[in-house]
Protein backbone atom coordinates (compact mmCIF):
# COMPACT_ATOMS: atom_id res chain seq x y z
CA UNK A 1 0.00 0.00 0.00
CA UNK A 2 2.76 2.41 0.99
CA UNK A 3 5.90 2.02 -1.05
CA UNK A 4 9.09 4.28 0.29
CA UNK A 5 6.63 6.77 1.15
CA UNK A 6 8.31 10.35 2.24
CA UNK A 7 5.90 13.33 3.15
CA UNK A 8 7.20 16.64 4.55
CA UNK A 9 6.09 19.95 5.30
CA UNK A 10 8.11 22.82 4.70
CA UNK A 11 11.25 20.61 3.86
CA UNK A 12 11.13 18.93 7.35
CA UNK A 13 10.33 15.20 6.94
CA UNK A 14 7.81 13.66 8.71
CA UNK A 15 7.67 10.30 7.26
CA UNK A 16 10.47 8.90 6.10
CA UNK A 17 10.91 6.07 3.59
CA UNK A 18 8.11 3.92 4.87
CA UNK A 19 6.66 0.37 3.58
CA UNK A 20 3.17 -0.38 4.55
CA UNK A 21 0.79 -3.10 3.58
CA UNK A 22 -2.52 -3.25 5.09
CA UNK A 23 -4.08 -6.43 4.41
CA UNK A 24 -7.86 -6.48 4.22
CA UNK A 25 -9.87 -7.40 7.17
CA UNK A 26 -6.75 -6.40 9.27
CA UNK A 27 -7.04 -4.24 12.64
CA UNK A 28 -4.17 -2.11 13.30
CA UNK A 29 -3.18 0.24 15.42
CA UNK A 30 -0.37 3.37 15.03
CA UNK A 31 1.70 4.19 17.87
CA UNK A 32 4.42 7.01 17.91
CA UNK A 33 5.59 9.98 19.97
CA UNK A 34 3.83 13.20 18.70
CA UNK A 35 5.15 14.43 15.36
CA UNK A 36 6.43 11.15 14.85
CA UNK A 37 3.92 11.16 11.58
CA UNK A 38 0.87 9.20 12.73
CA UNK A 39 -2.20 11.50 10.95
CA UNK A 40 0.11 12.37 7.90
CA UNK A 41 0.26 8.56 7.18
CA UNK A 42 -3.61 8.06 7.76
CA UNK A 43 -3.55 11.48 5.34
CA UNK A 44 -1.72 9.94 3.01
CA UNK A 45 -3.29 7.00 2.51
CA UNK A 46 -6.44 9.03 1.99
CA UNK A 47 -4.83 11.19 -0.81
CA UNK A 48 -5.34 14.24 1.50
CA UNK A 49 -1.07 14.36 1.35
CA UNK A 50 0.76 13.98 -1.56
CA UNK A 51 4.19 11.94 -1.11
CA UNK A 52 7.45 13.76 -2.19
CA UNK A 53 8.74 10.19 -3.04
CA UNK A 54 7.46 6.78 -3.01
CA UNK A 55 4.30 5.59 -4.03
CA UNK A 56 1.01 5.30 -2.17
CA UNK A 57 -1.65 2.55 -3.90
CA UNK A 58 -4.99 0.94 -3.57
CA UNK A 59 -7.05 -1.67 -4.92
CA UNK A 60 -8.83 -0.87 -7.67
CA UNK A 61 -12.62 0.22 -6.27
CA UNK A 62 -11.06 0.21 -2.92
CA UNK A 63 -13.51 2.16 -0.53
CA UNK A 64 -12.09 4.17 2.63
CA UNK A 65 -13.76 6.06 5.10
CA UNK A 66 -12.34 8.40 7.53
CA UNK A 67 -13.11 9.85 10.91
CA UNK A 68 -11.13 12.77 11.68
CA UNK A 69 -10.34 13.67 15.50
CA UNK A 70 -13.29 14.70 17.42
CA UNK A 71 -11.66 17.98 18.54
CA UNK A 72 -11.06 19.40 15.05
CA UNK A 73 -14.44 19.75 14.75
CA UNK A 74 -16.87 22.63 15.63
CA UNK A 75 -19.26 20.86 17.08
CA UNK A 76 -21.50 24.46 17.19
CA UNK A 77 -21.83 23.83 13.75
CA UNK A 78 -25.95 24.04 12.93
CA UNK A 79 -26.53 20.31 12.18
CA UNK A 80 -28.26 17.37 13.44
CA UNK A 81 -26.75 14.40 13.65
CA UNK A 82 -28.86 12.93 10.96
CA UNK A 83 -27.81 15.66 8.78
CA UNK A 84 -24.66 15.22 9.87
CA UNK A 85 -24.32 11.53 9.10
CA UNK A 86 -26.13 12.17 5.43
CA UNK A 87 -23.26 14.62 4.37
CA UNK A 88 -21.39 11.79 3.66
CA UNK A 89 -24.16 9.94 1.31
CA UNK A 90 -23.12 9.30 -2.49
CA UNK A 91 -25.34 9.19 -4.54
CA UNK A 92 -25.89 11.86 -7.35
CA UNK A 93 -29.51 12.78 -6.46
CA UNK A 94 -29.46 16.90 -7.13
CA UNK A 95 -32.04 17.53 -4.60
CA UNK A 96 -30.59 18.94 -1.11
CA UNK A 97 -33.13 16.73 0.96
CA UNK A 98 -32.40 12.53 0.79
CA UNK A 99 -34.66 10.06 -0.72
CA UNK A 100 -36.73 7.35 1.42
CA UNK A 101 -33.89 4.98 0.54
CA UNK A 102 -30.81 7.18 2.28
CA UNK A 103 -32.91 7.78 5.21
CA UNK A 104 -33.30 4.50 5.92
CA UNK A 105 -29.68 3.95 5.27
CA UNK A 106 -28.97 6.45 7.48
CA UNK A 107 -31.57 5.13 10.15
CA UNK A 108 -29.91 1.66 9.31
CA UNK A 109 -25.94 2.66 9.98
CA UNK A 110 -26.91 5.21 13.59
CA UNK A 111 -28.81 1.73 14.57
CA UNK A 112 -25.73 -0.19 13.82
CA UNK A 113 -24.45 2.03 16.05
CA UNK A 114 -26.68 2.03 19.14
CA UNK A 115 -27.53 5.95 18.42
CA UNK A 116 -30.22 5.77 15.99
CA UNK A 117 -32.32 7.72 18.71
CA UNK A 118 -30.13 10.34 18.29
CA UNK A 119 -31.02 10.91 14.74
CA UNK A 120 -32.99 14.62 15.62
CA UNK A 121 -30.38 16.05 18.05
CA UNK A 122 -28.19 18.77 17.69
CA UNK A 123 -24.50 17.14 17.34
CA UNK A 124 -23.48 19.86 20.34
CA UNK A 125 -25.67 17.84 22.46
CA UNK A 126 -23.73 14.47 22.49
CA UNK A 127 -21.15 13.12 24.57
CA UNK A 128 -17.75 12.17 23.32
CA UNK A 129 -18.33 8.44 22.82
CA UNK A 130 -21.52 9.61 20.79
CA UNK A 131 -19.90 12.13 18.76
CA UNK A 132 -17.36 9.40 17.89
CA UNK A 133 -19.99 7.02 17.11
CA UNK A 134 -21.53 9.79 14.85
CA UNK A 135 -18.30 10.34 12.81
CA UNK A 136 -18.07 6.29 12.55
CA UNK A 137 -21.55 6.40 11.27
CA UNK A 138 -20.67 8.83 8.57
CA UNK A 139 -17.99 7.11 7.48
CA UNK A 140 -19.86 3.43 7.18
CA UNK A 141 -22.38 5.48 5.20
CA UNK A 142 -20.19 5.12 2.16
CA UNK A 143 -19.81 1.18 2.83
CA UNK A 144 -16.03 1.61 3.59
CA UNK A 145 -13.93 -1.49 3.19
CA UNK A 146 -11.18 0.31 5.34
CA UNK A 147 -11.85 2.62 8.24
CA UNK A 148 -9.27 5.25 9.14
CA UNK A 149 -9.94 6.71 12.50
CA UNK A 150 -7.08 9.43 13.96
CA UNK A 151 -7.00 9.08 17.55
CA UNK A 152 -10.54 7.78 17.85
CA UNK A 153 -10.27 7.83 22.02
CA UNK A 154 -8.54 11.04 22.47
CA UNK A 155 -10.16 13.03 25.75
CA UNK A 156 -12.45 10.40 26.16
CA UNK A 157 -13.20 8.24 30.02
CA UNK A 158 -11.87 4.90 30.13
CA UNK A 159 -15.83 3.34 29.95
CA UNK A 160 -16.35 5.42 26.28
CA UNK A 161 -12.85 3.96 25.59
CA UNK A 162 -14.26 0.49 25.88
CA UNK A 163 -17.38 1.15 24.23
CA UNK A 164 -15.44 2.48 21.37
CA UNK A 165 -12.86 -0.57 21.38
CA UNK A 166 -15.28 -2.85 21.26
CA UNK A 167 -17.73 -1.21 18.54
CA UNK A 168 -14.64 -1.09 16.41
CA UNK A 169 -14.17 -5.25 17.17
CA UNK A 170 -17.39 -6.04 15.87
CA UNK A 171 -17.15 -3.85 12.68
CA UNK A 172 -13.75 -5.66 11.95
CA UNK A 173 -15.35 -8.60 12.74
CA UNK A 174 -17.82 -7.92 10.16
CA UNK A 175 -15.03 -7.92 7.68
CA UNK A 176 -14.34 -3.90 7.75
CA UNK A 177 -10.20 -3.35 7.80
CA UNK A 178 -9.51 -0.49 10.24
CA UNK A 179 -6.18 1.72 10.86
CA UNK A 180 -6.67 4.00 13.91
CA UNK A 181 -3.71 6.00 15.48
CA UNK A 182 -3.34 6.17 19.20
CA UNK A 183 -1.28 7.42 21.98
CA UNK A 184 -2.35 5.40 24.56
CA UNK A 185 -0.28 2.36 24.36
CA UNK A 186 -2.02 0.25 27.16
CA UNK A 187 -5.51 1.21 26.98
CA UNK A 188 -5.66 1.11 22.91
CA UNK A 189 -2.93 -0.10 21.72
CA UNK A 190 -1.75 -3.67 23.49
CA UNK A 191 -5.69 -4.87 22.96
CA UNK A 192 -5.02 -4.83 18.85
CA UNK A 193 -4.41 -7.75 17.03
CA UNK A 194 -1.56 -5.41 15.08
CA UNK A 195 0.26 -2.90 15.83
CA UNK A 196 2.97 -0.35 13.68
CA UNK A 197 5.54 1.92 15.75
CA UNK A 198 6.10 4.57 14.01
CA UNK A 199 8.35 7.59 14.66
CA UNK A 200 8.76 8.87 11.33
CA UNK A 201 9.88 5.13 10.19
CA UNK A 202 8.26 2.08 10.81
CA UNK A 203 10.41 0.74 13.68
CA UNK A 204 8.28 -1.75 14.14
CA UNK A 205 4.79 -3.75 13.11
CA UNK A 206 3.46 -6.96 14.48
CA UNK A 207 1.27 -8.18 17.13
CA UNK A 208 1.83 -5.97 20.43
CA UNK A 209 3.30 -8.86 22.57
CA UNK A 210 6.13 -8.71 19.65
CA UNK A 211 6.15 -5.17 18.89
CA UNK A 212 5.67 -3.56 22.36
CA UNK A 213 9.42 -4.60 23.65
CA UNK A 214 11.89 -2.48 25.59
CA UNK A 215 14.31 -2.22 22.57
CA UNK A 216 10.95 -1.10 19.84
CA UNK A 217 9.73 1.50 22.16
CA UNK A 218 12.93 2.97 23.06
CA UNK A 219 13.43 3.79 19.73
CA UNK A 220 10.01 4.60 18.69
CA UNK A 221 9.74 6.87 22.00
CA UNK A 222 13.45 8.29 22.39
CA UNK A 223 12.97 6.89 25.79
CA UNK A 224 13.77 3.87 28.04
CA UNK A 225 9.93 2.58 28.78
CA UNK A 226 9.77 -0.95 30.62
CA UNK A 227 7.11 -3.69 29.50
CA UNK A 228 5.98 -6.16 31.77
CA UNK A 229 3.28 -8.97 31.19
CA UNK A 230 0.01 -9.00 32.65
CA UNK A 231 -2.45 -11.76 31.96
CA UNK A 232 -0.79 -12.46 29.09
CA UNK A 233 -0.81 -8.73 27.95
CA UNK A 234 2.35 -6.54 27.61
CA UNK A 235 1.87 -3.41 30.21
CA UNK A 236 3.87 -0.86 29.04
CA UNK A 237 5.20 1.37 32.15
CA UNK A 238 6.99 4.42 32.51
CA UNK A 239 9.58 4.13 35.43
CA UNK A 240 10.77 8.09 34.84
CA UNK A 241 7.21 9.08 35.32
CA UNK A 242 7.06 7.93 39.52
CA UNK A 243 8.05 10.82 41.38
CA UNK A 244 9.42 8.27 43.79
CA UNK A 245 8.19 10.09 46.93
CA UNK A 246 5.97 8.59 50.22
CA UNK A 247 2.95 10.05 50.84
CA UNK A 248 4.35 11.41 54.01
CA UNK A 249 6.21 13.78 51.71
CA UNK A 250 3.47 15.23 50.20
CA UNK A 251 1.60 15.32 47.26
CA UNK A 252 1.99 17.91 44.14
CA UNK B 1 -48.54 56.79 -3.52
CA UNK B 2 -44.53 58.41 -2.80
CA UNK B 3 -41.95 57.04 -3.58
CA UNK B 4 -43.50 54.08 -5.73
CA UNK B 5 -44.55 56.75 -7.67
CA UNK B 6 -40.54 56.74 -8.85
CA UNK B 7 -39.45 54.26 -11.01
CA UNK B 8 -36.06 54.70 -9.92
CA UNK B 9 -37.48 53.80 -6.10
CA UNK B 10 -39.39 50.77 -7.47
CA UNK B 11 -35.93 49.47 -9.30
CA UNK B 12 -34.04 50.04 -6.25
CA UNK B 13 -36.46 48.53 -3.49
CA UNK B 14 -36.63 45.45 -5.59
CA UNK B 15 -32.83 45.56 -5.81
CA UNK B 16 -32.15 46.19 -2.04
CA UNK B 17 -34.63 43.36 -1.32
CA UNK B 18 -33.53 40.69 -3.50
CA UNK B 19 -29.38 41.91 -3.05
CA UNK B 20 -30.38 41.42 0.81
CA UNK B 21 -31.89 37.94 0.48
CA UNK B 22 -28.70 36.95 -1.73
CA UNK B 23 -26.38 38.06 0.70
CA UNK B 24 -28.49 36.50 3.87
CA UNK B 25 -28.75 33.38 1.66
CA UNK B 26 -24.78 33.30 0.44
CA UNK B 27 -23.86 35.11 4.19
CA UNK B 28 -24.58 31.45 5.71
CA UNK B 29 -21.77 30.00 4.07
CA UNK B 30 -19.57 33.23 4.59
CA UNK B 31 -20.21 33.14 8.35
CA UNK B 32 -20.04 29.47 9.37
CA UNK B 33 -17.20 29.20 7.20
CA UNK B 34 -15.43 32.04 9.65
CA UNK B 35 -15.03 33.92 6.56
CA UNK B 36 -16.70 37.35 7.19
CA UNK B 37 -13.04 39.34 7.07
CA UNK B 38 -13.37 37.60 3.14
CA UNK B 39 -16.28 39.30 2.38
CA UNK B 40 -15.78 42.64 3.50
CA UNK B 41 -12.22 42.68 1.78
CA UNK B 42 -13.71 41.03 -1.11
CA UNK B 43 -16.15 44.18 -1.45
CA UNK B 44 -13.31 46.30 -1.58
CA UNK B 45 -11.06 44.41 -3.69
CA UNK B 46 -14.16 44.60 -6.48
CA UNK B 47 -13.93 48.38 -5.73
CA UNK B 48 -10.67 47.88 -7.96
CA UNK B 49 -11.73 46.18 -10.30
CA UNK B 50 -15.26 48.96 -10.75
CA UNK B 51 -13.07 51.90 -10.82
CA UNK B 52 -10.22 49.60 -13.44
CA UNK B 53 -13.53 48.88 -15.76
CA UNK B 54 -14.26 52.75 -15.59
CA UNK B 55 -11.30 53.53 -16.90
CA UNK B 56 -10.57 51.40 -19.47
CA UNK B 57 -14.46 51.24 -20.90
CA UNK B 58 -14.91 47.99 -19.65
CA UNK B 59 -18.63 46.78 -18.93
CA UNK B 60 -18.85 47.39 -15.00
CA UNK B 61 -20.12 43.43 -14.45
CA UNK B 62 -17.76 41.81 -16.65
CA UNK B 63 -14.98 43.90 -15.48
CA UNK B 64 -14.98 44.26 -12.02
CA UNK B 65 -16.48 40.83 -11.98
CA UNK B 66 -13.32 38.94 -13.06
CA UNK B 67 -11.21 41.11 -10.79
CA UNK B 68 -13.63 39.96 -7.81
CA UNK B 69 -13.72 36.35 -8.53
CA UNK B 70 -9.63 36.28 -9.01
CA UNK B 71 -9.25 38.27 -5.76
CA UNK B 72 -11.67 35.47 -4.18
CA UNK B 73 -10.18 33.01 -5.48
CA UNK B 74 -7.14 34.37 -4.11
CA UNK B 75 -8.16 34.95 -0.83
CA UNK B 76 -9.68 31.19 -0.57
CA UNK B 77 -6.48 29.94 -1.78
CA UNK B 78 -4.24 31.90 1.20
CA UNK B 79 -6.85 31.30 3.60
CA UNK B 80 -7.32 27.31 3.46
CA UNK B 81 -3.45 26.84 2.50
CA UNK B 82 -1.94 29.54 5.29
CA UNK B 83 0.67 30.30 3.64
CA UNK B 84 0.93 33.38 5.43
CA UNK B 85 -1.41 34.83 8.11
CA UNK B 86 -4.53 34.98 6.31
CA UNK B 87 -5.75 37.56 7.64
CA UNK B 88 -2.66 39.76 6.96
CA UNK B 89 -2.73 38.26 3.51
CA UNK B 90 -6.10 39.38 2.85
CA UNK B 91 -5.71 42.78 4.70
CA UNK B 92 -3.02 43.55 1.78
CA UNK B 93 -4.82 42.37 -1.32
CA UNK B 94 -7.73 43.89 -0.96
CA UNK B 95 -6.57 46.87 0.73
CA UNK B 96 -4.05 47.27 -2.13
CA UNK B 97 -7.03 46.45 -4.80
CA UNK B 98 -8.76 49.42 -2.98
CA UNK B 99 -6.23 51.69 -2.89
CA UNK B 100 -5.72 51.16 -6.91
CA UNK B 101 -9.32 52.06 -7.24
CA UNK B 102 -9.12 55.24 -5.58
CA UNK B 103 -5.69 56.12 -7.10
CA UNK B 104 -7.38 55.41 -10.76
CA UNK B 105 -10.58 57.41 -9.91
CA UNK B 106 -7.97 60.57 -8.54
CA UNK B 107 -5.59 60.23 -11.54
CA UNK B 108 -8.38 59.30 -14.23
CA UNK B 109 -12.12 60.76 -12.69
CA UNK B 110 -14.74 58.41 -13.10
CA UNK B 111 -15.30 58.27 -16.80
CA UNK B 112 -18.83 58.21 -16.31
CA UNK B 113 -19.26 55.21 -13.86
CA UNK B 114 -21.18 56.87 -11.83
CA UNK B 115 -20.44 58.70 -8.35
CA UNK B 116 -17.97 57.89 -5.89
CA UNK B 117 -19.71 58.59 -3.01
CA UNK B 118 -22.77 56.12 -4.36
CA UNK B 119 -19.92 53.30 -4.98
CA UNK B 120 -18.60 53.46 -1.14
CA UNK B 121 -22.11 54.02 0.34
CA UNK B 122 -24.46 52.64 -1.89
CA UNK B 123 -27.43 55.13 -3.63
CA UNK B 124 -30.89 54.58 -5.02
CA UNK B 125 -30.51 56.81 -7.58
CA UNK B 126 -27.76 55.01 -9.66
CA UNK B 127 -30.60 52.21 -9.67
CA UNK B 128 -31.85 51.18 -13.29
CA UNK B 129 -33.86 48.85 -14.53
CA UNK B 130 -30.61 46.51 -16.22
CA UNK B 131 -29.59 46.75 -12.13
CA UNK B 132 -32.79 44.89 -11.11
CA UNK B 133 -32.22 41.92 -14.41
CA UNK B 134 -28.88 41.52 -13.11
CA UNK B 135 -29.30 41.21 -9.33
CA UNK B 136 -32.00 38.88 -10.30
CA UNK B 137 -30.10 36.63 -12.63
CA UNK B 138 -27.30 36.43 -9.48
CA UNK B 139 -29.71 35.47 -7.11
CA UNK B 140 -31.15 32.56 -9.71
CA UNK B 141 -27.60 31.67 -10.44
CA UNK B 142 -26.89 31.35 -6.58
CA UNK B 143 -30.48 29.43 -5.83
CA UNK B 144 -29.55 26.79 -8.36
CA UNK B 145 -25.58 26.71 -7.39
CA UNK B 146 -26.93 26.30 -3.34
CA UNK B 147 -29.55 23.89 -4.12
CA UNK B 148 -28.07 21.55 -6.30
CA UNK B 149 -24.46 21.75 -4.37
CA UNK B 150 -25.90 21.65 -1.28
CA UNK B 151 -24.56 18.84 0.09
CA UNK B 152 -21.10 19.48 -1.14
CA UNK B 153 -21.36 23.22 0.37
CA UNK B 154 -22.50 22.03 3.37
CA UNK B 155 -20.22 19.46 4.10
CA UNK B 156 -16.88 21.20 2.86
CA UNK B 157 -18.61 24.01 4.86
CA UNK B 158 -18.43 21.87 8.10
CA UNK B 159 -15.75 19.61 7.62
CA UNK B 160 -13.07 19.79 4.30
CA UNK B 161 -10.95 17.10 4.75
CA UNK B 162 -13.73 14.49 5.53
CA UNK B 163 -15.66 16.19 2.41
CA UNK B 164 -12.45 15.67 0.43
CA UNK B 165 -11.63 12.13 1.19
CA UNK B 166 -15.48 10.91 0.64
CA UNK B 167 -15.23 12.11 -3.21
CA UNK B 168 -15.91 15.90 -3.09
CA UNK B 169 -13.85 18.14 -5.36
CA UNK B 170 -12.83 20.56 -2.54
CA UNK B 171 -11.22 23.25 -4.74
CA UNK B 172 -14.02 23.07 -7.26
CA UNK B 173 -16.61 23.50 -4.47
CA UNK B 174 -14.45 26.55 -3.11
CA UNK B 175 -14.29 27.99 -6.45
CA UNK B 176 -17.96 27.75 -7.31
CA UNK B 177 -18.90 29.56 -3.86
CA UNK B 178 -16.56 31.98 -4.48
CA UNK B 179 -17.94 32.91 -7.78
CA UNK B 180 -21.25 33.27 -6.57
CA UNK B 181 -19.80 35.27 -3.21
CA UNK B 182 -18.03 37.75 -5.56
CA UNK B 183 -21.38 37.82 -8.04
CA UNK B 184 -23.29 38.80 -4.95
CA UNK B 185 -20.97 41.41 -3.84
CA UNK B 186 -21.28 43.05 -7.26
CA UNK B 187 -24.22 42.90 -7.94
CA UNK B 188 -25.26 44.40 -4.55
CA UNK B 189 -22.54 46.94 -4.78
CA UNK B 190 -25.29 49.51 -6.59
CA UNK B 191 -27.02 49.53 -3.60
CA UNK B 192 -25.30 48.98 -0.61
CA UNK B 193 -21.66 50.19 -1.30
CA UNK B 194 -18.33 48.70 -1.20
CA UNK B 195 -17.91 49.33 2.66
CA UNK B 196 -21.17 48.17 3.64
CA UNK B 197 -22.25 45.03 1.62
CA UNK B 198 -19.88 42.98 4.37
CA UNK B 199 -22.91 43.78 6.69
CA UNK B 200 -25.43 42.23 4.43
CA UNK B 201 -23.46 38.97 4.71
CA UNK B 202 -23.19 38.74 8.07
CA UNK B 203 -25.84 40.08 9.97
CA UNK B 204 -28.68 37.99 8.40
CA UNK B 205 -26.68 35.02 8.90
CA UNK B 206 -25.51 35.62 12.49
CA UNK B 207 -29.25 36.72 13.69
CA UNK B 208 -30.45 33.29 12.01
CA UNK B 209 -27.64 31.42 13.92
CA UNK B 210 -29.31 32.58 17.02
CA UNK B 211 -32.57 31.56 16.12
CA UNK B 212 -31.95 28.33 14.96
CA UNK B 213 -29.49 25.05 15.04
CA UNK B 214 -30.64 23.66 12.00
CA UNK B 215 -28.49 24.44 8.61
CA UNK B 216 -31.09 24.62 6.68
CA UNK B 217 -32.98 26.80 8.19
CA UNK B 218 -30.58 29.03 8.80
CA UNK B 219 -30.48 29.60 4.90
CA UNK B 220 -33.93 30.27 4.81
CA UNK B 221 -34.30 32.44 7.95
CA UNK B 222 -30.98 34.37 6.93
CA UNK B 223 -32.94 35.02 3.36
CA UNK B 224 -36.03 36.03 5.24
CA UNK B 225 -33.63 39.01 7.64
CA UNK B 226 -31.75 39.79 4.46
CA UNK B 227 -34.68 40.82 1.92
CA UNK B 228 -36.54 42.53 4.78
CA UNK B 229 -33.72 44.45 6.30
CA UNK B 230 -33.14 45.58 2.35
CA UNK B 231 -36.77 46.69 1.69
CA UNK B 232 -37.37 48.48 5.26
CA UNK B 233 -34.13 49.85 4.92
CA UNK B 234 -34.51 51.43 1.08
CA UNK B 235 -38.06 52.45 2.33
CA UNK B 236 -36.52 54.61 5.48
CA UNK B 237 -33.37 55.92 3.10
CA UNK B 238 -36.20 57.49 1.01
CA UNK B 239 -38.41 59.26 4.01
CA UNK B 240 -34.92 59.90 6.13
CA UNK B 241 -33.13 61.14 3.45
CA UNK B 242 -30.03 59.06 4.69
CA UNK B 243 -28.01 56.61 2.07
CA UNK B 244 -29.60 53.15 1.06
CA UNK B 245 -26.24 51.47 2.42
CA UNK B 246 -26.62 52.76 5.88
CA UNK B 247 -30.15 52.65 6.72
CA UNK B 248 -30.16 49.05 5.38
CA UNK B 249 -27.02 48.14 7.71
CA UNK B 250 -28.90 49.52 10.49
CA UNK B 251 -32.04 47.56 10.50
CA UNK B 252 -30.03 44.96 9.91
CA UNK B 253 -28.09 45.90 12.71
CA UNK B 254 -31.75 46.56 14.43
CA UNK B 255 -32.63 43.14 13.93
CA UNK B 256 -29.61 42.12 15.46
CA UNK B 257 -30.11 43.76 19.10
CA UNK B 258 -33.64 42.37 19.36
CA UNK B 259 -32.25 39.13 18.56
CA UNK B 260 -29.84 39.00 20.56
CA UNK B 261 -31.77 40.60 23.47
CA UNK B 262 -34.57 38.03 23.25
CA UNK B 263 -32.57 34.65 22.31
CA UNK B 264 -30.12 35.42 25.73
CA UNK B 265 -27.47 32.98 26.26
CA UNK B 266 -28.72 29.86 23.91
CA UNK B 267 -28.41 32.70 21.36
CA UNK B 268 -25.02 34.10 22.01
CA UNK B 269 -24.16 30.56 22.74
CA UNK B 270 -25.06 29.50 19.33
CA UNK B 271 -23.35 32.34 17.42
CA UNK B 272 -20.58 32.43 19.61
CA UNK B 273 -18.04 30.73 17.24
CA UNK B 274 -18.96 32.11 14.22
CA UNK B 275 -15.63 34.04 14.11
CA UNK B 276 -13.98 31.38 14.41
CA UNK B 277 -11.06 30.59 11.40
CA UNK B 278 -11.98 26.99 9.21
CA UNK B 279 -9.13 24.38 9.98
CA UNK B 280 -6.32 24.73 6.92
CA UNK B 281 -6.84 22.26 4.32
CA UNK B 282 -4.59 22.09 1.56
CA UNK B 283 -6.10 21.99 -2.04
CA UNK B 284 -6.38 17.99 -2.46
CA UNK B 285 -4.02 16.29 -5.20
CA UNK B 286 -5.83 13.72 -6.71
CA UNK B 287 -6.31 10.62 -4.69
CA UNK B 288 -3.94 7.94 -4.94
CA UNK B 289 -3.86 5.84 -8.18
CA UNK B 290 -6.20 2.61 -8.24
CA UNK B 291 -3.83 -0.84 -9.14
CA UNK B 292 -4.94 -4.32 -9.21
CA UNK B 293 -3.04 -5.05 -6.16
CA UNK B 294 -3.76 -7.80 -4.04
CA UNK B 295 -3.42 -6.12 -0.99
CA UNK B 296 -6.11 -3.40 0.15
Amino acid sequence: MLDGVTCSYGGQRVLDDVDLTIPPRQFSGIVGPSGSGRTTLLRAVTGAVRPVSGTVSRRAGLRVGYVPQVETVDWSFPVTVGECVLMARRSERPLPWPSRGEKAEVSRVLGRLGIDALAGRHIRELSGGQQQRVFIARALLGRPQLLLMDEPTSGVDVKTRHEVLHLLDDLNGDGLAIVLTTHDLNGIAAHLPHLVCLNRRVIGAGPPREVLTTEVLERTYDARLEVLQHGGMPVVVDPLASLNRSPSQGRL
Amino acid sequence: MAPFEFAFFRNGLAVATIAGGLCGLVGVYVVLRGMSYIGHGLSHAIFGGFAASALLGVNYFLGAGVWGFASALMINRITRRRVIGSDAAIGVITTASFALGLALFAVFGNNGAGSFDAALFGSILGVGAEDVVAITLVAVFAVAVIFLRYRALLFTTFDPEVAAVSGVNLARIDALLMLVLAASILATMTVLGVTLVAATLVIPATVARMLTDSFSRMLILASIIGATSGAVGMNLSYHLDVQSGPTIVLVGATAFGIVFAFTGRQGQRRAARLDAHPEPVAVLPPPPRDTERSAV
